[in-house]
């Protein structure tokens, strides 16, 4: 029975390696998603005043990015631009927050981009930790209800934001 | 605040806590911190206020309870068995052999009781 023992004691060993490298150590589980998403108010680059509560009845998606976040953040700017404009008048409403970033850099990223949804920086970071973000590009979708149902770490996509928004509006309010 | 601030990963780097880390996320959470118990928040509600948002990843030591369990347990248990093992294997080196007898040649016997009655 000994003799079998060091062999066996490698089994346990070799099943934690095969998990571990299965699973991206980079994708963090939200506790967030299914809970209401955290109340904000924050003021755009224009001026203007921009809050959660003055969506609510409206599929929010809440972007979070940076002007420092190359490539994924210059990747789904155009995204997030055509899909806003898709959906404008389908009672969903698109908010931008610049993260961690100067506030020209980030005005000159909306130029470029020619963004024409809401986009506000967050100078205190509080908006970002009680999203809990921790990288940028972090995207929030929001149901009317104003629970978070999806929560996505990278770049969207014209196909992923089209997907969570078309079956968000095909719920009851 | 530094109690608090020494338990938070910092979420934007690598294996920094809040309270080390010079990035610019980890001094905002940092003012998070003063500024909840300052309202008068305890440090737990302050820590929990962080795993609410974040998950127990924001914990740079996980808690004692659950799966968690494991992480704690398995230095000390690797421990135990290892000695263990080093304890069953010295005994085993150390214990003399005891060698069964060989047995001896009638005639050898023989010649050896003949030599000793001969001996004046």
């Amino acid at each position: 029975m000994w003799r079998w023992l060091i062999p066996l004691s490698v089994v346990p060993v070799l099943g934690l390696l095969a998990y571990g490298f299965r699973v991206n150590p980079h994708d963090i589980p939200s506790p967030l998603v299914g809970r209401p998403a955290a109340p904000f108010v924050l003021r755009t680059f224009d001026g203007t005043d921009v809050s959660l509560a003055s969506l609510r009845g409206r599929v929010v998606v809440l972007n979070f990015w940076a002007s420092w976040c190359y490539p994924a953040c210059y990747e789904e700017a155009p995204a997030l631009e055509r899909s806003w404009r898709a959906y404008r008048d389908r009672e969903v409403s698109v908010v931008g927050v610049a993260i961690q970033d100067q506030p020209d850099a980030a005005r000159k990223f909306i130029a470029d981009f020619s963004l024409s949804f809401p986009n506000a920086p967050d100078p205190d970071g509080k908006v970002s930790v009680e999203y809990g973000v921790y990288g940028v590009p972090e995207t929030f979708f929001i149901d009317r209800a104003g629970r978070i149902r999806l929560k996505q770490t990278g770049a969207v996509s014209d196909d992923l934001f089209r997907g969570e928004v078309e079956k968000l509006l095909g719920e009851p309010a | 605040m530094r109690r608090v601030a020494a338990q938070l990963r910092c979420v934007v780097c690598q294996n920094l806590s809040v309270l080390d880390s010079p990035s610019e996320m980890a001094a905002q959470m940092r003012a998070i911190i003063r500024e909840r118990l300052a309202a008068g928040e305890a440090p737990e509600q302050v820590v929990q206020y962080f795993v609410d948002k974040y998950g127990e990843w924001i914990l740079l030591a996980p808690r004692e309870h659950g799966f968690n369990l494991l992480v704690w347990a398995a230095p000390v248990v690797s421990v135990l068995v290892g000695l263990a093992v080093v304890a069953v294997l010295l005994r085993r080196w150390t214990r003399p052999r005891a060698r069964p007898a060989t047995p001896v040649d009638p005639a050898l016997r023989e010649r050896i009781r003949r030599e000793l009655d001969s001996l004046p």
